[in-house]
């Protein structure tokens, strides 16, 4: 997300008009602190506390915070897998979408044609999707069964969304159908932006493709690399619905992402306090790796 | 997009190249279409056919069966459609009007306070509202809002209004002062300038701003399985997973396709239908 905005135009206006514009940002600013800005704080407050859904809070200090890294193994695993999960998928979507960015750069209606229908299953929600995989990939009425026994293929499907690695396979699958476009479209910007000539220079040269795509390409879209990278890390750190939805975090919540485990703590067991101080943990962590990469990319692109 | 000179010279040259270019394509392409196109076409399907083994791959005989089930109101998922609708649109009139008057503030004045407001208005963007659900839950039943609707539609608002201030803001600024000064000077009111003058400048904004309220509350998933608890409550995806649980045990896939499909088509409409407005908000960070 780029935050340069538009210069604001200082006019000379008079100070006593000021007050309809803090009139007309009144209701967002309401809206802001009941929702966002109140949320935030209570949550600190609640992570120091023992909340359940209806007793008394009683103040334990940083028991809850202790807890998460000691005996609460599952929230560890948690943590471990959706790291997992993310190191996976993130070079996946970006090697995919950066292939396919290539692929639609040509010129050309044709190319514009292949550009929306990769793009079009990112436009339907998480939700959408992980109903229509699971349709797909389902033994008894899914294509795929379909497909297999028309050809007199009896394929075993049973395991592919009870088991760990195949239900991650099909997660990654359905992930990957939705957002690669999303991400070919971004970097396709990114790639629209390297000078024709530079390339045709480095081919003149003598440099080959790879060559080609690794010193001049790539350098030269750095801050869009960044971007897609920001998205993609920060979207999969986030994960929930395609694991709630898909493998349901079977086996034995070895398929439990960090958000999963928080929705399972705060709203089904209702440990709020608990709930709480494990989403303070993800928030850090979601901070700390978007500083992170934002630091990469303001460290790369000083180079330049 | 933009587009570069066709290098009709390089084509010339690599016929092959191009043959195995279109091949590539059109592979890809049915991959990417084939999950959609299929579970489209056995929303169509008799309830007979989705009970075969094997099942088929495509329907045998059309039906609008499963289409005419959908509107029953025992099935529960008009009435889900109709809560997802309700909680979309009054989320994109809420968001429009709320960050289009804050997008005039930011944009027009400065005043005491304005740029550490609008820092805190940007924080947003750093703060998925995924971890604020627990303390949000808390704040909602304080206010009487949760279970409800309304509560519902107030949290997807306030989540939609960092990206949508932040856009409205820019659009406003953009406008230069000459415009408004001769129009006060012509005697026009401030509300008169707002209105007649300021929002048919700001409309492609309002719309970018409207697309994704509406998409993002549309598909919204996590929140309203926490905030809405009653049935008749359930917002289309909610009410999808219930219906993917299956009553005894048993799934209606009839149904449930159809109603998986019934709720990716406002979405492919409005890709299809407002691409330029959808993609340049895509550019400014709307969808992540």
């Amino acid at each position: 997300m780029s935050v340069d905005a538009v210069p604001i135009r200082r006019s000379r206006r008079r100070r006593s008009d000021s007050w309809i514009g803090v009139a007309s940002i009144s209701p967002a600013i309401l809206l802001i602190t009941v929702l966002f800005v109140v949320p935030l704080v209570l949550m600190l407050w609640m992570s120091l506390n023992n909340w359940s859904f209806l007793g008394k809070p009683t103040f334990i200090g940083l028991e809850n915070y202790v807890r998460a890294f000691t005996t609460d193994t599952t929230f560890v695993n948690s943590i471990v897998f959706t790291l997992v999960y993310t190191v996976i998928i993130t070079p996946i979507l970006f090697v995919g979408g950066l292939a396919l960015a290539l692929f639609v750069k040509r010129p050309g209606k044709a190319s514009g044609l292949f550009r929306t229908i990769f793009f079009t299953p990112y436009v339907v929600g998480f939700a959408a999707a992980s109903f229509l995989w699971l349709w797909f990939v389902n033994d008894s009425v899914g294509p795929i069964s379909a497909a297999t026994s028309a050809f007199g293929i009896d394929l075993d499907q049973t395991s592919w969304l009870v088991e760990k690695w195949p239900g991650l396979v099909v997660v990654i699958t359905m992930v990957t159908w939705k957002v690669i476009g999303f991400q070919m479209i971004l970097l396709l910007s990114g790639l629209q932006g390297v000078p024709e000539e530079l390339l045709e220079a480095a081919a003149i040269d003598g440099a080959g493709w790879f060559r080609r795509l690794f010193s001049v390409i790539l350098p030269l879209m750095k801050p869009t690399v960044i971007m897609v990278l920001v998205f993609s890390i920060s979207g999969s750190l986030l994960a929930f619905e395609q694991f709630f939805l898909i493998t349901t975090g079977r086996p034995n919540n070895e398929t439990i992402t960090a958000v999963y485990w928080i929705y399972n703590v705060s709203f089904t067991k209702f440990e709020l306090g608990y709930g709480a101080a494990l989403s303070v943990v993800m928030l850090v962590l979601l901070l700390v790796v978007t500083a992170i990469q934002l630091k990469f990319l303001k460290g790369r692109s000083d180079e330049d | 997009m933009k587009t570069e000179p066709l290098s009709s010279r390089r084509l010339r040259r690599k016929p092959f190249v191009s043959v195995w270019w279109w091949v590539t394509g059109i592979v890809l392409s049915s991959l990417f279409l084939i999950p959609l196109v299929t579970m489209l076409l056995s929303t169509f399907k008799s309830r007979t056919e989705l009970g075969m083994k094997p099942p088929t791959l495509l329907p045998r005989e059309l039906t609008l069966d499963n289409w005419q089930r959908l509107f029953d109101p025992s099935a529960g998922l008009i009435q889900s459609t109709m809560n997802s609708a309700i909680v979309s649109l009054g989320t994109v009139a809420l968001t429009v009007v709320v960050s289009a008057l804050a997008g005039y503030g930011f944009g027009r004045f400065r005043f005491r306070g304005s740029g550490v407001l609008f820092f805190v208005v940007l924080a947003g963007l750093m703060v998925p509202f995924t971890v604020l659900l627990t303390p949000l839950l808390v704040v909602l039943r304080g206010m009487g809002l949760s279970n409800n609707l309304f509560g519902v539609m107030l949290v997807y608002t306030v989540y939609q209004l960092p990206f949508c201030i932040f856009i409205m803001r820019n659009a406003f600024s953009g406008i230069p002062n000459e415009i408004e000064e001769a129009a006060l000077m012509d005697g026009c009111t401030r509300v008169g300038v707002f209105r007649r003058i300021f929002i048919p400048l700001v409309i492609p904004g309002i719309v970018t701003s409207a697309i994704f309220a509406f998409l993002n509350s549309w598909n919204e998933f996590l929140a309203a399985l926490v905030l809405l608890t009653d049935q008749e409550k359930f917002t289309l995806p909610i009410m999808l997973a219930v219906r993917q649980v299956g009553k005894f045990g048993t799934v209606d896939w009839g149904l449930l396709d159809t109603g998986i499909v019934v709720s990716m088509i406002p979405c492919l409409l409005i890709f299809f239908l407002l691409q330029r407005y959808y993609v340049s908000g895509i550019f400014s960070g709307a969808a992540k």
